[in-house]
């Protein structure tokens, strides 16, 4: 069914009207070649696949045959050199982004093809050159930000909240800012408190930003292109671990949905929320509660600002219990904002209270055994899902 | 404190590539600042070049008089035939620098009968580094301010009816009253704003030029030849965004002019209690860019160092960081009791007033008459006076524009739980939905 988007004059001063523009939900949301479409699924609940998904197996919907084999930091490639292909004001900025083909190898090659201007190799100062990237995206570039780790970009704070997300609406209107802020975040291996930070909730406050989670190379390319293509400023959260995670994805172009959350395996007992790693330590202990049988209904939110109340309120209305795990920190995280969200909205369907497994409060240790803490484990998923359907909590 | 050792005339650092295009005195020195027999006379002063640098005694007095590169020059007296600029630009110029300061009383007039609010930062004593930038700069040009921005605006050709409705928080503001005082913005004229806090614009500012820089050699575009100016003060040169993007304009020769409003205070901070190395302009050199210090109470002086400095820009030399020396005449802000500037300090810049300055230049010189002054202010009390009306008659912004500008894509608010999204709810644009 056709979207009607309200969207409001962008023009000077005075402007304060809106029109309807029916065909900017279709250009952004639906992907090329429409039995592809992730962003259907609010429409059209396609996506069952197996009963069980396993970890590395995806739901990106292609045959045994068709598509490529690909590594989620090559898909993010993938995304941002088809972006930077078609479309000539997207550039790139960050620290070794250029010669070096990224920390994380998520620029490889780009320089090469792109040039210097293109993917360009700042100094080390993230607030400026981020607010470099601002100023660049408000006078008519498309801007990829890459932080080189999620942390540093806590340097850039002044520039995300003051000008990212500010300046459309101080401005009356009148400047976009269209930028991506990128980079890998999460709990790695043992990489010490400062490069191990969940900084999702810090900046989900922020008004005028958007923010989504990448997770498996599919939502990976797909969430990268519509982050580019998006006129707002975008924050694209990968994590340190997932970088070598191997999936099929499709060859045809395909552009995912910000707004919208991912149904990863449709179930009937109780809903999970998830992002991110923890997406895939999920469908870890779906394997045990599955062989138990239990029915867990598993969604990807992937969109962390705004949440897609539609996927999510429809899959509490039919199985009224919903966990959220996540990575990031209890207190003001992205569970304790989407846990009041579904108080708010569907309290009506819920059984019980909205449950939420965080990360501890602390500076990730260095030690193996206390990082393992820190985080959500698999064991723990499953102790929970548990008592939820046993009726113990 | 020895604030006027600072009224240097000396050239600073610039690399000799920079002088091709500017006129040579015959003292063969650079030419750019300072050197300008005719000027001298502008102000009434003789020319002082010491002979080295002064001493930075503990207590009080630090003498920032800078080395002369060359010989002293002599003053001449004037002649119309010589004056720097012509009647026509000489009007401009003046009729600009009076539309700032009388605009700025007007916001102090307002101000205290509760039509503006909050934080106003008054530019007075400061007009002759607006007019003698901005009056340089072609349209296409961008410029980037601080919170003390309402006269960049009105330089830069944002109608003072825009600039005032703004500060009343009127719909008919230029930012339709979202920005306020210290969030002006005009995409048409090109100003990126107005910030809060100090140092962040200029990282915006070096952005727009290496969107110049991009467009001409990315995307091949080379009638895209826009110069950025970033103007900022003393306090902010302290900051790391400073520093850091100086260091950038500089590694990729970006076209950007960095503009230093020393007005020699922050709030109440006296920019020799804060800075180690309180000349401004020596710190370009750590960056591989020309460093200048100019009279910024002196809008001829500061005129000749902008287009020198923006024509390099446009070549493509790169950056330069300009140091104005400059007063404002009222306190940092409208909520500011200033009482910690002497009194002498005060008067020493009043003395100096820009307006004043040129007005005598431009009479004595021929190249106005008193009437055609006259007229001149006289047109901008009505041009300032019914920018006060039109503010007072607008309305003030309806409910309904609350969540209008939050995303340029609206679909950021997101989906709600019947499937839509939020921005397709009726009570959207009553600004009643619930986000």
């Amino acid at each position: 069914m056709a979207q009607k988007v309200l969207v409001p004059c962008s023009s000077s001063s005075s402007c304060g009207k809106v029109q309807f523009s029916p065909s900017r939900v279709h250009t952004q949301a639906i992907a090329f070649g429409g039995e592809l479409s992730q962003s259907s699924s609010r429409k059209n609940k396609s996506l069952a696949l197996k009963a069980v998904a396993a970890k590395g197996e995806t739901s990106a919907p292609v045959t045994a045959k068709s598509g490529h084999e690909i590594l989620l930091f090559d898909a993010l490639r993938e995304g941002l050199e088809e972006e930077m292909a078609r479309d000539p004001t997207v550039c790139v900025m960050g620290e070794d982004v250029g010669h070096y083909g990224g920390s994380y190898k998520v620029t490889k090659g780009l320089a090469e093809k792109f040039g210097d201007l293109r993917v360009l190799d700042t100094p080390i100062c993230e607030n400026s050159f981020t607010g470099m990237g601002i100023g660049a995206a408000m006078t008519g570039l498309r801007t990829v930000v890459e932080g080189m780790n999620m942390g540093f970009l806590l340097l850039a704070y002044n520039q995300i909240s003051n000008n990212a997300g500010m300046l459309h609406y101080t401005s009356g209107g009148q400047f976009k800012i269209p930028v991506v802020i990128r980079g890998p975040g999460g709990v790695g291996k043992q990489l010490g408190a400062e490069h191990s930070q969940r900084l999702e909730s810090y900046f989900q406050s922020v008004p005028g930003l958007q923010m989504v989670a990448c997770s498996t190379p599919y939502n990976a390319k797909g969430l990268m292109k519509a982050a580019i293509r998006s006129d707002n400023p975008v924050i694209l959260y990968e994590h340190v671990l997932l970088y070598n995670l191997k999936e099929r994805i499709p060859d045809e172009e395909y552009v995912l949905c910000l707004e919208e959350a991912e149904l990863v395996r449709p179930g009937k007992d109780i809903t999970i929320l998830t992002y991110s790693r923890m997406r895939h330590f999920v469908l870890q202990a779906a394997k045990t509660l599955v062989e138990r049988g239990y029915d867990p209904e598993i969604i990807d939110i992937r969109s962390l600002k705004p949440f897609d109340l539609f996927t999510i309120g429809n899959s509490i209305k039919k199985t009224h219990k919903v966990l959220i795990v996540e990575e990031c920190m209890r207190t003001g995280g992205i569970g304790a904002s989407l846990r009041a969200a579904i108080v708010d909205n569907f309290w009506d369907f819920l059984d019980g209270r909205p449950e939420c497994l965080s990360s501890q409060d602390v500076p990730t240790p260095y030690a193996a055994t206390l990082e393992d803490a820190t985080v959500v484990q698999p064991a723990q998923i499953i102790v929970k899902v548990e008592q939820m359907l046993q009726g113990l909590i | 404190m020895a604030a006027s050792s600072l009224a240097s005339r000396a050239v600073a650092s610039l690399s000799p590539s920079i002088s091709t295009g500017a006129s040579r005195d015959d003292a063969g020195s650079s030419s750019v600042v300072g050197f300008h027999k005719r000027s001298s006379a502008f102000t009434g002063r003789r020319v002082r070049i010491s002979s080295g640098h002064g001493s930075s005694a503990a207590h009080g007095r630090r003498s920032c008089v800078v080395a002369a590169t060359a010989a002293p020059v002599k003053e001449s007296p004037p002649k119309i035939a010589d004056a720097l600029v012509t009647r026509e630009e000489g009007l401009e110029l003046y009729e600009d620098m009076i539309l700032g300061r009388c605009f700025e009383d007007m916001c102090a007039q307002m101000y205290y009968r509760s039509k503006m609010f909050g934080f106003v930062h008054l530019y007075n004593g400061q007009e002759a580094v607006s007019t003698g930038f901005v009056k340089a700069l072609k349209k296409d040009d961008y410029i980037c301010s601080t919170y003390r921005d309402h006269v960049h605006a009105l330089s830069k050709g944002v109608p003072a009816r825009q600039v005032m409705s703004e500060l009343f928080g009127k719909a008919t503001g230029c930012c339709r009253g979202q920005g306020g005082s210290m969030h002006m913005f005009s995409k048409e004229h090109r100003l990126l704003g107005g910030f809060a806090f100090i140092g962040e614009g200029i990282p915006v500012a070096t952005g727009a030029a290496f969107n110049t820089k991009y467009s001409r050699e990315v995307l091949k575009d080379l009638s895209v030849d826009a110069v950025t100016l970033a103007f900022f003060g003393d306090g902010t040169c302290n900051n790391g965004q400073f520093f850091e993007c100086l260091n950038m304009a500089a590694l990729w020769k970006l076209p950007i002019v960095y503009v230093v409003e020393n007005n020699l205070w922050a709030i109440g901070m006296d920019h020799f209690r804060a800075t180690s190395v309180p000349e401004i302009w020596k710190k370009g050199e750590a960056f591989g860019m020309p460093g200048v210090h100019v009279d910024g109470m002196d809008v001829l002086k500061v005129r000749e160092v902008a287009k020198e400095a923006i024509a390099r820009a446009r070549r493509g030399d790169g950056p330069t960081l300009v140091e104005c020396e400059t007063y404002r005449y009222r306190g940092h802000s409208l909520a500011d009791p200033d009482e910690l500037r002497k009194p002498e300090q005060k008067n020493k810049y009043a003395v100096r007033d820009p307006i004043a300055a040129f007005k005598k230049y431009l009479l004595e010189n021929g190249l106005a008459s008193e009437a055609d002054l006259k007229a001149i202010e006289k047109k901008i009390d009505e041009i300032v006076e019914d920018a006060v009306e039109f503010a007072d008659a607008s309305p003030l912004p309806p409910r309904s524009q609350l969540l209008e500008n939050v995303f340029a894509d609206p679909r950021g608010f997101g989906i709600g739980p019947d499937g839509k999204y939020r921005c397709e709810d009726p009570a959207f644009t009553a600004g009643t939905a619930e986000v």
